[in-house]
């Protein structure tokens, strides 16, 4: 049968029937958001004071985070891919629970153990005065645990397949542990820190369930872009439409750097 | 990853002639799989509607958070008055109940915490005209086991006293700024949870010191909170609408269902539960 230079591992032409399904299904509620979107009074709503506040918490905070996940977490990617130690699985295991765990469960967690009444929370409180729950740090704490596995894994994943004879050749030269973390390692490892960077900081900033049942809902101090846009859909849906926007804009933002990034790694590799 | 590697994934070999085979078949079966719920949606959607003025079939309703316990009880009433009939709740926000309602979720009857929330659903026409049913005050739920003492309204101006109300779009969170501006006292809360049950949660966790909430969410805590009344002239009360939305598919069965919650039946679960008569 002659496929008219078609290459034979193209799929069937019927397959583009529910894969036109599945680009619709994706594409249109994205259309919708545009196409409903205030745009006469956008600029009303967006420099609005909630929004601006929502703004301004979102960034800081889903930075905080995704600098938290580089310090703590990043070591434990490398302990995790190139460590033995005794648990070595079960961390494995622990590190994806966040990721699986509805964010609603993971609040009530962090709630449980980091809250006023958490089995950790209640020393913070008692010995230093420190209260997570309903404060911008809070919100970090939230972010974190929902958006730290995407680095992890990502960084692991990468150091496991990571050619280890470069460093190999490193140590031969002399070079200390980390000498060689430091200038082969990291750098080979850019690519992927990169990626798992942009992917924990989009994560973080699209976090609402942990955050909410954590954090709390207060404008200006634990109140994130996604909170403002739930409690805008119960007062004043065309400005939860608008902020809605902006959450879209970041996030392509970072998807697009992204791709970027994925793109020159594919060429290099 | 090659095409021989996903091959892999699914056991198959990539070798020559047989090698379009497992393609189509997978294409097959895949739509197969897309398409069976579209159709099966489909039939759903045109299934079994009473017939005109009869009592059968389901029915949704939309209800405000702290009608949760009494119009559970009610709803199991109602089934057993008529049976065969199926009452599904969603409880919720009231105004975010209502925001679904104009956007136009399947929805028989709504009921909600405030007349404004109603008017809005009005407003927009999905509804007519509403009754009301209920009403309602406000009362201050502190932690079973305080690590604070509240015991006054005043007492919740104090910097070092966590408070948790609702946002200031529901109901309950516009009653309890409303408790604060009437009674002089000025309290920045902690945090604006998206319904009254979310703020009873942050009580019974203890993560707060006090809440406010419904009289009738802290009899429904049955002990999980301590409530602390606020005197009757200082309280903020707040009535509940109930209505059948105008373009309900089982308008005769979402008409039962107000009428029963008016009924001395239907007033009676709500007199247990605490509501006031409205």
């Amino acid at each position: 049968m002659s496929r008219r230079g078609r290459p034979i591992t193209s799929p069937p032409r019927i397959v583009a029937i529910p894969a036109v399904i599945a680009l619709l299904f994706l594409g249109l509620p994205i259309v919708g958001l545009l196409f409903r979107a205030p745009w006469s009074n956008l600029g009303a709503v967006l420099t609005s004071r909630t929004s601006l506040d929502a703004l301004r918490l979102s960034l800081v905070t889903a930075t905080a985070a995704t600098m938290v996940a580089f310090v703590i977490g990043v070591p434990l990617a490398w302990m995790l891919a190139r460590a033995q130690f005794p648990g070595r699985r079960l961390a494995r295991a622990l590190v994806t629970v966040p990721l699986v765990l509805p964010p609603v469960v993971g609040g009530i967690a962090l709630l449980l153990a980091f809250g006023r009444r958490g089995i950790v929370g209640q020393y913070f409180e008692s010995c230093c005065g420190v209260t997570l729950a309903f404060t911008a740090p809070g919100v970090v704490v939230a972010e974190a645990f929902v958006a730290m596995p995407f680095l992890i894994i990502t960084v692991e994943g990468a150091l496991r397949v990571l050619d280890a004879r470069v460093e190999e050749a490193a140590a031969t030269l002399g070079a200390g542990r980390l000498t060689i973390f430091r200038r082969v390692t990291l750098p080979l490892l850019a690519p992927a820190l990169v990626a798992g960077g942009v992917l924990t900081f989009a994560r973080a900033l699209g976090e609402f369930g942990a955050t909410i049942t954590f954090a709390g809902n207060l404008p200006g101090v634990t109140q994130t872009l996604p909170l403002a846009v739930y409690v805008g859909l119960e007062g004043d849906p065309s400005e939860a439409v608008a902020l809605s926007l902006i959450l879209l804009a970041v996030s392509v933002g970072a998807l697009v750097l992204l791709r970027d990034r994925w793109l020159r790694t594919g060429a290099s590799a | 990853m090659n095409s021989s590697a996903s091959f892999h994934l699914f056991g198959w070999r990539p070798s020559r002639g047989v090698a379009r085979r497992p393609h189509s078949r997978l294409a097959r079966s895949a739509l197969g799989i897309v398409l069976a719920p579209l159709l099966l949606g489909g039939c759903a959607a045109h299934s079994v509607q009473p017939a005109a003025g009869s009592i059968a079939g389901s029915i949704t309703v939309f209800a405000a958070s702290s009608l949760k316990g009494a119009f559970a009880t009610i709803g199991a009433q109602f089934e057993a008055a008529h049976p065969g009939v199926k009452v599904i709740f969603n409880f919720g926000p009231s105004s975010g109940l209502a925001t679904q309602i104009t956007q136009g979720a399947p929805v028989d009857v709504f009921a909600a915490a405030s007349t404004k929330t109603m008017d809005s659903v009005i407003a927009d026409g999905e509804v007519k005209a509403a009754s009301t049913f209920a009403a309602n005050s406000m009362e201050i739920a502190t932690p079973a086991h305080p690590t604070r003492s509240v015991t006054s309204l005043a007492d919740l101006a104090g910097a070092a006293i966590k408070v948790a109300i609702c946002q200031q779009d529901v109901p309950c969170g516009a009653a309890a700024l409303t408790l604060f501006s009437q009674n002089r006292i000025r309290v920045t809360p902690v945090t604006q949870e998206l319904d009254v049950k979310a703020v009873l949660t942050k009580v019974q966790l203890g993560e707060v010191d006090a809440g406010i909430v419904y009289v009738t969410d802290v009899k429904a805590a049955k002990g999980a909170v301590i409530g602390i009344q606020i005197p009757a002239a200082d309280n903020v009360t707040t009535t509940y609408p109930i209505a059948p939305i105008t373009n309900s598919t089982n308008g005769s069965t979402a008409q039962a269902f107000v009428d029963y919650v008016l009924s001395d039946a239907g007033q009676n679960v709500l007199r247990a539960a605490g509501f006031l008569s409205p």
